[in-house]
């Protein structure tokens, strides 16, 4: 009976999760200038950083080129993620309040942002190389990098949004909480990267990946316990 | 908390650290020579550091539970005098490494990891400052300091572990369980870390009380 009960619960959490990121999914289409002003900023810092070092493409080093990856990708992060919960107003928040409850609304946003930064990483990824030059050797190991790194930036950013959506200067707030957050699992990020760079097996990056998955499922945790007192007003 | 007996104690015990850590025998090993002498002055402050934060997650936890203002004091309070800590173990950690490392700063992991964890909750009182309403204030700072010290954890328990460091305790040095920790360290060791932490709360419980008055007069 109550195993039953955990599992209609369950069903009705899931398809109000799935309903609301298909909400987002409309939004986000019928604004499209959101998306675009992203899409725009990934493409023209990456411009600004292959102009300014000037460099002609495969010259940069490995380590440059990875450490330049990843904080065009913390920033690109932190933009897209800081819109989820700042753009949103006041009286949109009342509206949501009377439809679903506080955790399906953070869960949905996690995935939902984690398939954005998904999207936007790999397209980043594409236009770096192209502009930039590819030094990856094992590109396997990169792309599941890509893919963990574009879930912690979703889990660690989105609860840092909503906690900096309730202050007044919420985009410094932004960057102020989030990067001390997010520090550690960019550590881990970088050094799995640099890994799959020098073409380095997958046993050299093991551990690198249990930690990395460990301390989103703290932060993920702690998320999905905090929200709903976050949004209480 | 309002006897007298454990603040005379606190006094006492500090004395003790003080002359005690100067004066007693300590191991003679190479490099270290008499800075091993932090152990009483440096490893105490992190300790000290992690209770006080411990107990401002307390608090934190404490006021999402009953929404007493109280616990938000506090537990700002217990942060504040974590942080003072913190800067204390970073400093006292420069001037050891100094002496041992040749220099104030060398990128070390641990070095590196503190400052993360200092950004941290320095960031936490930024969003106090940012949030006008007393109310949403405490909420919000609340959820941060709960968020702040589980992003917390991985930092000084886990990274500084996979990484290569030449902080005693990992990398093949010597730290706790190794002979540079024999009895005669122990001896001043364990009241070191007692005291510190109970002028810690000491000062936090000062800093309350003059921050309730300061509320009762203001209303």
């Amino acid at each position: 009976m109550a195993f039953d009960n955990i599992v209609a619960k369950f069903h009705l959490l899931n398809s109000s999760v799935l309903n609301i990121i298909k909400k987002e999914l409309t939004i986000e289409w019928r604004q499209r200038y959101a998306i675009n002003g992203i899409l725009l900023y990934l493409v023209s810092t990456i411009f600004i950083c292959y102009l300014s070092f000037n460099v002609r493409t495969n010259v940069l080093q490995p380590i440059t080129w990875n450490a330049l990856f990843w904080i065009i990708q913390l920033f690109v992060a932190i933009n897209a993620i800081a819109k989820s919960f700042i753009q949103d107003r006041e009286g949109r928040y009342l509206y949501y309040y009377s439809l679903f409850s506080a955790k399906s609304l953070i869960i949905a946003r996690t995935i939902y942002n984690s398939a954005l930064m998904l999207v936007l990483a790999i397209l980043g990824f594409v236009i770096y190389s192209v502009i930039l030059g590819n030094p990856i050797e094992n590109i396997a190991l990169f792309l599941i990098n890509l893919v963990l790194a574009s879930i912690s930036f979703s889990f660690a950013l989105t609860m840092i949004s909503a906690i900096a959506s309730k202050a007044s200067n919420s985009q410094t707030l932004m960057a102020i909480l989030g990067f001390p957050v997010i520090l550690p699992m960019l550590l881990m990020i970088i050094k799995i990267s640099k890994n799959a760079i020098d073409g380095l097996d997958y046993s050299a990056s093991y551990q690198e990946i249990v930690t990395l998955v460990a301390i989103n499922m703290i932060v993920a945790t702690a998320s999905y316990i905090l929200f709903p007192y976050l949004w209480r007003n | 908390m309002k006897k007298y007996w454990w603040k005379g104690l606190t006094i006492l015990i500090l004395f003790y650290v003080i002359i005690g850590g100067f004066l007693l025998e300590v191991p003679r090993l190479n490099i270290l020579n008499e800075t091993i002498r932090a152990l009483y002055f440096h490893v105490p402050m992190w300790f000290g550091m992690i209770i006080m934060l411990a107990i401002s997650l307390y608090h934190s936890i404490a006021f999402l539970n009953k929404s007493n203002p109280i616990s938000d004091i506090r537990a700002s309070e217990y942060a504040n005098i974590g942080v003072v800590f913190g800067v204390l173990g970073i400093v006292t950690g420069m001037f050891w490494a100094q002496y041992t490392w040749g220099e104030w700063w060398s990128g070390d992991p641990k070095q590196n990891a503190s400052a993360i964890g200092l950004l941290i909750y320095l960031a936490y009182f930024v969003l106090r400052g940012s949030l006008e309403d007393q109310e949403q204030k405490a909420r919000i700072s609340a959820v941060y300091n709960i968020f702040a010290f589980c992003a917390l954890i991985p930092l000084l328990f886990i990274l500084p572990r996979l990484t290569d460091s030449l902080h005693p305790g990992s990398g093949g040095n010597p730290g706790f369980n190794a002979y540079d920790l024999d009895s005669r360290l122990r001896l001043v060791f364990y009241p070191a870390v007692i005291g510190w932490a109970l002028l810690g709360v000491w000062v936090a419980t000062l800093r309350i009380r003059i921050r309730k008055i300061e509320n009762a007069l203001y209303q």
